[in-house]
């Protein structure tokens, strides 16, 4: 009698349930579909030697797309380029911030709030309203249309976030290991490179990965900042395929797309667990 | 004292590096929006006061970009990331398995992506002969050159595409912090979806709202890539939202001062964004 009362009970709950997963997967799908579709085209199209804007098969799929631009002036000197400034920057900023976070982490001071409190403002700030001021000001001092240029200004640019997450990645590492280096006579340069950054591994790539992904995509920056197309990274030499002839070579746009894109969409599936759970990305402002 | 000063030294090197190309822009930018500097014959710069506001205030064309910054972020950041990021959060949490790894990946994807790349995309997907009309035609519905009669619409579009990413992220993270039996309870007590979402969800997650909605709106203010790659601002002027107008007028017209002024007023409406988020941020922690 009970038990008959329950499973009638249960039956209608485990129906809905059913139910509610399939509107919500439908629903999903729908979305997923459209968001798919300009997805779709990039792959196709890289496929397709004869490709056009719309998205369609590839009557017959080939690599020749990207054998066309695989080559030093296309693909490879602006991936380098990419890969220089941006490689560069990285370092840069990591090394700063992890130096920055240190004091931030362990110390106890008035000025330390403060600090982290501008640092996390700045972090939010439109980066796009000042490079009107910042090309004029590279134009003073003569860094404009340098590679090294405008690596510093992305690597300040991209800092106040990774001193904000690396500080609170350090302040996870408990201090009781630290002290007993301390009694050794270890410095704190010493503990910090030796002892804090090794076991905050997992923290200090996300801020790496993190920071790389984000000047890789930049564009407004290096469009400012460099002029001599042997320096342009990828995100700026793209526009060489809407190039002066009118006609767009739509197949090779989308190969050196794919090119260009791969890196950092492998890069943030590596630290994809970690941005998903727990981290919630409050404050990562930058797109 | 020197301990002191010791201690704090490894703060040095990225204080340097922002005060030299952060703090230092946002001054020179103070100073260029008072003088009328142009591109060219930069000595003959002098000091204008507060013309180049007065002259924005006055040009119909900047304000053309305010009111079209304005559809542009409403549009696509508080209508179009944030409700569908909210909506997609709540439905990945009732999808199945697969459904839920395909659209998260999906997203996330049109997220990742660099920004120029995101640009072409929809390029191709709007444009007159692109994928959206090819749809439309095989649907037997009338077609049109979006780009061309509704390109701010179209560039409001391409951001929720690229940005609904981050706000369905920062969701499904509020999301999964509200206890189970909060909501079984509630339905329990007979309280419908639409219900339950306005009593119990929305006000158990209403701090995560208010941050996003600051960071939504902070990342559309400065979007440049996007609408370059797409329409350049144009057709005309008509989707041209002000990191555009402040290029253009910059580099194109060469009125470097002027620019720098409409840069400064895109600042300062950032640094009040930003200000209400630490705010937001300082009740949370």
């Amino acid at each position: 009698m009970r038990g008959g009362r329950r499973r009638r009970e249960r039956w209608p709950l485990a129906r809905r349930a059913v139910r509610r997963r399939a509107s919500a997967d439908a629903a999903l799908l729908v979305v997923a579909v459209a968001f798919a579709v300009p997805l779709a085209w990039l792959v196709l199209a890289s496929l397709d030697e004869r490709a056009t804007l719309r998205v369609r098969l590839p009557a017959a799929p080939t690599l020749h797309n990207f054998t066309a631009v695989l080559t030093d002036e296309i693909t490879f000197t602006p991936m380098l380029n990419s890969l220089l400034i941006c490689g560069g920057a990285t370092l840069l900023t990591v090394g700063c911030a992890a130096l920055a976070a240190y004091p931030l982490s362990r110390f106890r001071s008035r000025f330390a709030r403060p600090y982290l409190l501008t640092v996390l403002f700045s972090a939010c700030l439109p980066v796009t309203a000042i490079m009107v001021p910042v090309y004029a000001l590279f134009v003073r001092v003569d860094l404009i249309d340098t590679r090294y240029g405008t690596a510093l200004f992305l690597a300040a640019a991209q800092l106040p976030f990774a001193v904000w997450l690396m500080k609170n990645f350090m302040d996870g590492v408990p201090a009781a290991l630290e002290e007993a280096a301390w009694t050794d006579g270890a410095s704190w340069f010493q503990t910090l490179l030796r002892i804090i950054l090794p076991l905050m591994g997992p923290g200090l790539s996300v801020v790496a990965v993190y920071t790389f992904i984000m000047m890789w995509g930049n564009f407004f920056v290096p469009f400012m900042l460099l002029l001599s197309p042997e320096q342009l990274p990828a995100s700026v030499s793209i526009f060489t395929f809407f190039g002066n002839y009118g006609a767009i070579a739509f197949g090779e746009l989308a190969a050196f797309s794919v090119l260009y894109s791969t890196p950092v969409i492998l890069l943030y599936i590596l630290i994809s667990k970690r941005l998903g759970g727990g981290f919630t990305l409050g404050g990562a402002v930058k797109g | 004292m020197t301990r002191r000063l010791l201690r704090w030294s490894p703060l040095a090197p990225a204080t340097v590096l922002l005060v030299l190309f952060l703090a230092g822009p946002v001054g020179y930018c103070g100073y260029l929006a008072v003088t009328d500097t142009q591109l060219t014959g930069q000595e003959s710069a002098s000091f204008v006061g507060l013309a180049n506001f007065r002259h924005a205030l006055a040009d119909p064309e900047f304000r053309n970009a305010v009111l079209l910054t304005l559809v542009f972020t409403v549009v696509s950041a508080l209508l179009g990331q944030n409700t569908l990021g909210l909506a997609l959060a709540g439905l990945l949490r009732r999808a199945s398995r697969p459904v839920r790894t395909v659209t998260g990946a999906v997203v996330i994807t049109a997220w990742v992506l660099p920004e120029i790349v995101a640009g072409f995309l929809l390029y191709t997907f709007f444009e007159r002969r692109g994928t959206l009309n090819a749809v439309l035609a095989w649907l037997h519905l009338p077609t049109q050159d979006w780009l061309f009669t509704l390109p701010i619409l179209a560039v409001s579009f391409a951001n929720v595409w690229r940005g609904t990413a981050f706000s369905m992220l920062v969701y499904s993270a509020a999301l999964a912090e509200i206890p189970q039996e909060v909501t079984e309870s509630a339905e329990v007590d007979g309280a419908g979806g639409l219900r339950r979402l306005w009593h119990i969800t929305l006000p158990m997650i209403r701090r995560s709202i208010g941050t996003n909605l600051m960071l939504n709106t902070l990342q559309t203010l400065s979007v440049f890539g996007l609408i370059w790659a797409l329409t350049r601002g144009g057709p005309g002027n008509r989707s041209q939202t002000l990191p555009v107008f402040m290029y253009d007028q910059a580099f194109v017209k060469s009125l470097i001062g002027y620019g720098t002024a409409v840069a400064l007023l895109l600042l300062v409406v950032g640094a009040l964004f930003s200000a209400v988020y630490l705010r937001l941020l300082r009740e949370e922690v």
